[in-house]
C-alpha cells in the first residue's frame, strides 16, 4: 500500500523553499546553472528556474544530464537487470566553466546516481562549483555525498520505496512511500 | 550468466531496433563534445575476432568499444591459431579463459557466430558471417535513413545488384521490412537467390527502371571475389550498362546508399558516389555510434534472451 | 556369381516369442501366435527353449539396409565394422551393405578381401561390401569389375560422388554384361550442385547458404536411365531426394528401364525447414540435402506406389568435432541405422501416410530384392532373420547412448515410437534390448 508522504500543496511549498535557499546562497543567480538529472530531475530543475527568476529577477541557466553512460554497474554480472536502461539526453548549452552548477534530482538515496552525474558533468567542462539539490533525502548513502538543498528528509528502510510523481510526467505532484514488493 | 547476442537482425524486434537507434542518437551527441569517451564499459573486455579481411568494420567496432572505455583485444585472421588447424570452438574456448564480455566476430562461414555463442558466456556480435548476415550494417543503414530521410515506416527501399552474395542485403532487406518499409530488389536474375520473394518478402525485378518508385536506392557491391569464374553476368561492362546506378537513372530526391567498398564504374558511377545527395559517407560515419549503441544494449540490458524479450515487451507495452 | 555376405560366427538362437503379431507382408504372413526359433531356424518344437513374451509386440522379417558407411578403412574414429553392425542390429537390421568411399577407396580385390576377413571376425549382422566403379572414385578408369565380382563385391558404386562423365558411365553399364554386378548410383550433376550445402530454396536464400538445386539430381538420373535403357543394364539409384527425380523414375520404369531406387528415412521424414532455427544445424547437413515439403510428399507417395523400391539409411557417421563446425565446413551425412524404423514408423505410419505392411516390405524384403541378396522371411523352415518390435514404446533419441561411434543424428531430441527389442540375424541373436 502506498502512503502519501508529501501531497501537492506541501510539494509546491517544498520546491519554493529550495528556490529561496538557492537565491539566498547565490548573489548572482544568472551565474547559476540548474542541471536536472534524468528523468524527474529535469522538470524539477525547470520549475526551480522559473521560481528563481520570479524571486530574483535573474535567469539561471538550465541543462539536463543523463547518467546512463556513467553508471557503475553496466555489464556487471550477478546484478540482473530486466530492461536496458534508456540513454537520455544530455544538454548543457551554457559555458560550464562559467557557472555554478546545481545538480537537481528527485530522490537522494545511495548517492551513486549523483556520483555518475558529477562524472558526466566533468566530461563537458570544469565548473567552478557543483552543488546538489534534491526533493527528498531518504538516507542509506553508500558514498560520501551530501545535498546542499534538501526538500524533505525522510527516514526510510531499505525495504521501502520512495516514488516521486510530477505533474509534467505523472499528472500529479506527490511523494509516495511503498513497501517493496519482494 | 549467458549474455544476449546479436547474430541475425531478426534476433531483434521492432522495439529493440527503435531502442538501439535512439541510443545511437545519444552517442552521436557524445561524439560532438570535446571528450569523446564515456566510462560506461570500464573494466569490460571486448574481443574482436576477425577471421576474414575487414578494415572498416573492425576499426569501427574497435573505436566503438574504446569510446565506451572497454578494453579491446583485436585478433585478425592472419597469423591466428585458426590457420594452424585449430577449430573455431577451441579458439573461442581459449579466448573465453580471459573472461571477455563481448565477442565481435567476423567469419567466412555462415553460422559461425552461433557456434561461438554456444561455447561462450560472452555476448556475440556478428560482424559478418560469410554470405549470411551483417546485422550492425543493417542497423546503421536504418539509423542513417531515419536521420537523413525520415521515418522508415512506409518508405520504399530498392536494393540493386548482387543480392546472391550479399550479407548486407540479407540483413538489410529483413531490417527494413521489420521497420515497415517496402523493399524491392532490382538485379540480373543470375544474382538473385531462389525464392527470394518467399524468403525475405522483397519483390523482384530485372529492369533497372523499376528503381523509379524507390525513396532509397541501395546499391550492392558486385562481389567479384565470390563469383569465381561463375559467369553470373556476361561481363562487367554489360552489368554496368544495364544495372549500374547513375544520376541519369535517378530522379531528384532519391537517396543512394552503398555499404562499401565500392566498385566505381561498375555498380555505381563515380560521380554519383561522390554526390552529397548520396548517403554513403553518412553510413560510414554512423557505423561508430550504432556499434556503440549495440555494445551498450547488449551489456546494459538483461542477460538471458527470453527473459529479456519479456521484460522489454512489458516496457514497450507500458 | 553373387556378392559375399559375412558375419562373425556365433551360437544358433533358440527362443520362443510368445503371443506376438507375426507380420511378413512379402510372404503373406500376418497372424498372432508363437514363433519358435530352434537351432537358428524358424519352426520346430518349443520345448526347452527360452520364452520371450511378445504380447502386443510385432515380429517382422529382419531389416535390410543396402546403403551404409562403415568408414573402414581410414575413418575408424567415426565407425568400424563392429560398431556399425552393432548399430545395425540395434535398429533391427540383419544385413547391411557398406559403401566403398573409404580411405583408401575399396577399388581392388585386395582391399575388398581384407574387409571381408574383418567382417567375418567382427560383424554382428551380415555385411556385404560394394567396390568402386572407377579407380579411386575419380570418375575415370574402371576398376576391375570382373575381379571384384569374383572376390565377392555385392555391387559397384562411386557413392559420395557422381560418375560425372557420361562416357565412363556408359562403359560401366556395357561391362556389366561381363561382370554382372549392379551399379549403384549417387546421382548429382556437379556443375549444378557446385559448392552447395543445402537444398536451394527460400531457406537457403534466407540463410545465405549456397543451394543444391533439385534438378542437379534429376538431370543425372534422367541421363543414367537413358544410358541404362540404351545398354539394357541394371541400375539402382541411391538416396532419391527430389520430386523431379521421382518423375524421372516413374517415366523410366514405365518405359521398362531396369532401374530400382532407394530413399532415406531422413528425406522421408524431414524437410529443409529443420535447418533454419537450429543452433546446431550441421546435423541436418547431408547430400542430397533435405528438401521441401512438396518433395517429401512426392517421396512418400513414390515409396507407397513402388516407384521408389526401398528405404536405405545412408548411415554416414562423422566424428563429433567435424560436425561442430559452421554449416558450410561440416561434412555431409547423418547416422540412421538405430533410428530408421522408429523415425519412419513415427513420421509415416502413425500419421497414416504409409501402411505398416508397406513400410516393413520396403525395409526388409524389397531392398534385398533390389540388390539380389538373400531375402529375409518368416516362412517356416527359413533361417531366422527377424526383429521383434514394440510399437508402443516411446523414446527420446539420444537419451539412450548410440551403439554407433558417432552421434550425428538428425532425429536427436525427437520422441520416436517403435523400439527394437530383439534382432536375430542369420540365425544368431544379434541384439537384445535389456532396459
Amino acid at each position: 500500500m502506498a502512503k502519501v508522504l508529501v501531497d501537492a500543496d506541501q510539494f509546491r511549498r517544498t520546491v519554493a523553499r529550495i528556490a529561496h535557499e538557492i537565491v539566498e546562497h547565490h548573489a548572482d543567480p544568472s551565474r547559476v546553472a540548474l542541471v536536472g538529472i534524468h528523468t524527474r530531475g529535469v522538470p524539477l530543475a525547470r520549475r526551480l528556474q522559473g521560481l528563481i527568476r520570479e524571486y530574483s529577477g535573474a535567469e539561471p541557466a538550465l541543462g539536463t544530464v543523463d547518467i546512463a553512460l556513467y553508471r557503475d554497474d553496466v555489464g556487471v554480472g550477478g546484478r540482473r537487470r530486466s530492461v536496458v536502461p534508456v540513454v537520455g539526453e544530455t544538454q548543457l548549452d551554457f559555458d560550464i566553466a562559467d557557472h555554478a552548477v546545481i545538480l537537481v534530482d528527485d530522490v537522494l538515496y545511495t548517492g551513486r546516481t549523483i556520483r555518475a552525474g558529477i562524472d558526466a558533468l566533468f566530461d563537458y567542462g570544469r565548473p567552478p562549483l557543483v552543488q546538489l539539490a534534491v526533493l527528498v533525502d531518504r538516507g542509506h548513502r553508500e558514498l560520501p555525498i551530501r545535498p546542499d538543498y534538501v526538500g524533505r528528509n525522510l527516514p526510510t528502510s531499505r525495504a521501502e520505496r520512495v516514488t516521486v510523481h510530477l505533474t509534467e510526467i505523472d499528472g500529479v505532484d506527490e511523494v509516495l512511500l511503498e513497501e517493496e514488493a519482494s | 550468466m549467458k549474455r544476449r547476442s546479436l547474430i541475425a537482425i531478426t534476433d531483434l524486434d521492432r522495439a529493440d531496433v527503435a531502442r538501439i537507434l535512439r541510443t545511437a542518437n545519444r552517442f552521436s551527441e557524445v561524439m560532438g563534445r570535446d571528450i569523446k569517451k564515456v566510462p560506461t564499459l570500464r573494466g569490460r573486455t571486448v574481443v574482436n575476432l576477425f577471421l576474414e579481411a575487414s578494415t572498416r568494420t573492425s576499426t569501427s567496432f574497435e573505436l566503438a568499444a574504446k569510446r565506451l572505455s572497454a578494453d579491446v583485444v583485436s585478433i585478425k585472421g592472419s597469423g591466428s591459431s585458426l590457420e594452424k588447424g585449430e577449430s573455431l570452438k577451441d579458439t573461442v574456448l581459449t579466448l573465453e579463459a580471459y573472461g571477455p564480455d563481448v565477442f565481435v566476430m567476423r567469419h567466412p562461414h555462415v553460422g559461425a557466430c552461433r557456434i561461438a555463442a554456444k561455447h561462450t558466456q560472452a555476448a556475440v556480435v556478428n560482424a559478418g558471417d560469410g554470405k549470411g548476415e551483417h546485422p550492425t550494417q543493417a542497423l546503421l543503414d536504418l539509423y542513417t535513413v531515419e536521420r537523413e530521410v525520415g521515418p522508415i515506416d512506409g518508405l520504399h527501399v530498392a536494393f540493386v545488384g548482387d543480392v546472391l552474395h550479399s550479407r548486407v542485403a540479407r540483413s538489410g532487406i529483413a531490417g527494413f521490412r521489420m521497420m515497415g518499409a517496402d523493399v524491392s530488389v532490382v538485379a540480373p536474375p543470375t544474382l538473385v537467390p531462389r525464392d527470394l520473394e518467399d524468403a525475405l518478402g522483397a519483390s523482384v525485378s530485372a529492369d533497372i527502371r523499376d528503381i523509379a518508385d524507390a525513396d532509397v536506392v541501395y546499391v550492392l557491391r558486385m562481389q567479384m571475389e565470390r563469383m569465381g569464374r561463375g559467369g553470373h553476368v556476361p561481363s562487367l561492362r554489360e552489368y554496368a550498362a544495364r544495372f549500374g546506378v547513375s544520376h541519369e537513372r535517378l530522379r531528384p530526391g532519391q537517396r543512394v546508399m552503398h555499404a562499401g567498398p565500392m566498385n566505381r564504374g561498375v555498380e555505381i558511377t563515380s560521380a554519383l558516389a561522390d554526390d552529397p545527395q548520396a548517403l554513403i559517407e553518412r553510413q560510414a560515419a554512423n557505423g561508430l555510434v550504432v556499434r556503440m549503441a549495440v555494445l551498450y544494449d547488449l551489456l546494459a540490458g538483461p542477460e538471458d534472451a527470453p527473459a529479456a524479450r519479456e521484460a522489454l515487451a512489458s516496457v514497450t507495452a507500458a | 556369381m553373387s556378392g559375399r555376405l559375412v558375419q562373425r560366427p556365433g551360437a544358433p538362437a533358440g527362443l520362443v516369442i510368445r503371443g506376438a503379431r507375426v507380420l511378413d507382408p512379402a510372404a503373406g504372413i500376418d497372424h498372432v501366435g508363437d514363433l519358435v526359433i530352434r537351432d537358428g531356424r524358424l519352426g520346430g518344437r518349443p520345448d526347452g527353449l527360452e520364452v520371450i513374451d511378445g504380447t502386443g509386440k510385432v515380429v517382422v522379417p529382419g531389416l535390410v539396409d543396402v546403403h551404409v558407411h562403415l568408414r573402414v578403412p581410414g575413418r575408424e574414429e567415426a565407425e568400424d565394422i563392429a560398431t556399425g553392425t552393432r548399430a545395425a542390429a540395434a535398429g533391427g537390421f540383419v544385413t547391411v551393405l557398406a559403401m566403398p568411399n573409404t580411405e583408401p577407396v575399396v577399388d581392388s580385390a585386395a582391399i575388398l578381401g581384407s574387409l571381408l576377413e574383418t567382417g567375418e571376425r567382427e560383424a554382428a549382422v551380415r555385411v556385404g561390401f560394394y567396390a568402386a566403379i572407377t579407380t579411386g572414385q575419380q570418375g575415370e578408369g574402371l576398376t576391375e569389375h570382373g575381379d571384384l565380382a569374383d572376390s565377392g563385391a555385392v555391387g559397384l558404386s562411386d557413392d559420395g560422388r557422381p560418375v560425372t562423365s557420361a562416357r565412363v558411365m556408359l562403359r560401366a553399364l556395357q561391362y556389366q554384361r561381363a561382370a554382372g554386378l549392379p551399379l549403384v548410383l549417387h546421382e548429382e550433376d556437379p556443375t549444378l550442385s557446385g559448392r552447395g550445402v543445402m537444398h536451394e530454396g527460400a531457406i537457403s536464400t534466407r540463410l545465405g547458404l549456397e543451394g543444391i538445386p533439385s534438378v542437379s539430381e534429376s538431370v543425372q538420373v534422367a541421363r543414367d536411365c537413358a544410358l541404362a535403357a540404351y545398354e539394357d543394364a541394371r541400375i539402382h539409384i541411391c538416396h532419391v531426394s527430389a520430386a523431379e527425380t521421382v518423375e524421372e523414375l516413374r517415366l523410366a520404369k514405365a518405359r521398362g528401364v531396369r532401374v530400382t531406387a532407394e530413399v532415406s528415412p531422413h528425406h522421408l521424414c524431414l524437410t529443409d525447414a529443420a535447418v533454419e532455427p537450429e543452433v546446431d544445424p550441421a546435423r541436418f547437413k547431408m547430400n542430397p540435402p533435405l528438401r521441401e515439403p512438396s518433395d517429401r510428399e512426392a517421396l512418400i507417395a513414390a515409396l507407397v506406389d513402388g516407384t521408389i523400391d526401398c528405404v536405405a539409411t545412408d548411415h554416414a557417421p562423422h566424428a563429433a568435432q567435424l560436425k561442430d563446425a559452421p554449416f558450410e565446413e561440416a561434412p555431409f551425412g547423418v547416422i540412421g541405422l538405430e533410428t530408421a524404423f522408429a523415425s519412419c514408423f513415427t513420421h509415416l505410419v502413425l500419421p497414416g501416410l504409409v501402411p505398416l505392411e508397406v513400410l516393413v516390405r520396403r525395409m526388409s524384403s524389397d531392398p534385398a530384392v533390389c540388390l539380389g541378396i538373400p531375402v529375409p522371411t518368416l516362412a517356416d523352415g527359413a533361417v531366422a532373420d527377424l526383429a521383434l518390435i514394440d510399437l508402443e514404446a516411446v523414446e527420446r533419441v539420444g537419451e539412450h547412448p548410440f551403439h554407433s561411434k558417432s552421434t550425428n543424428c538428425a532425429f536427436t531430441g525427437e520422441e520416436l515410437r517403435g523400439r527394437v527389442l530383439l534382432t536375430v540375424a542369420n540365425g544368431q541373436v544379434a541384439h537384445r534390448r535389456t532396459a
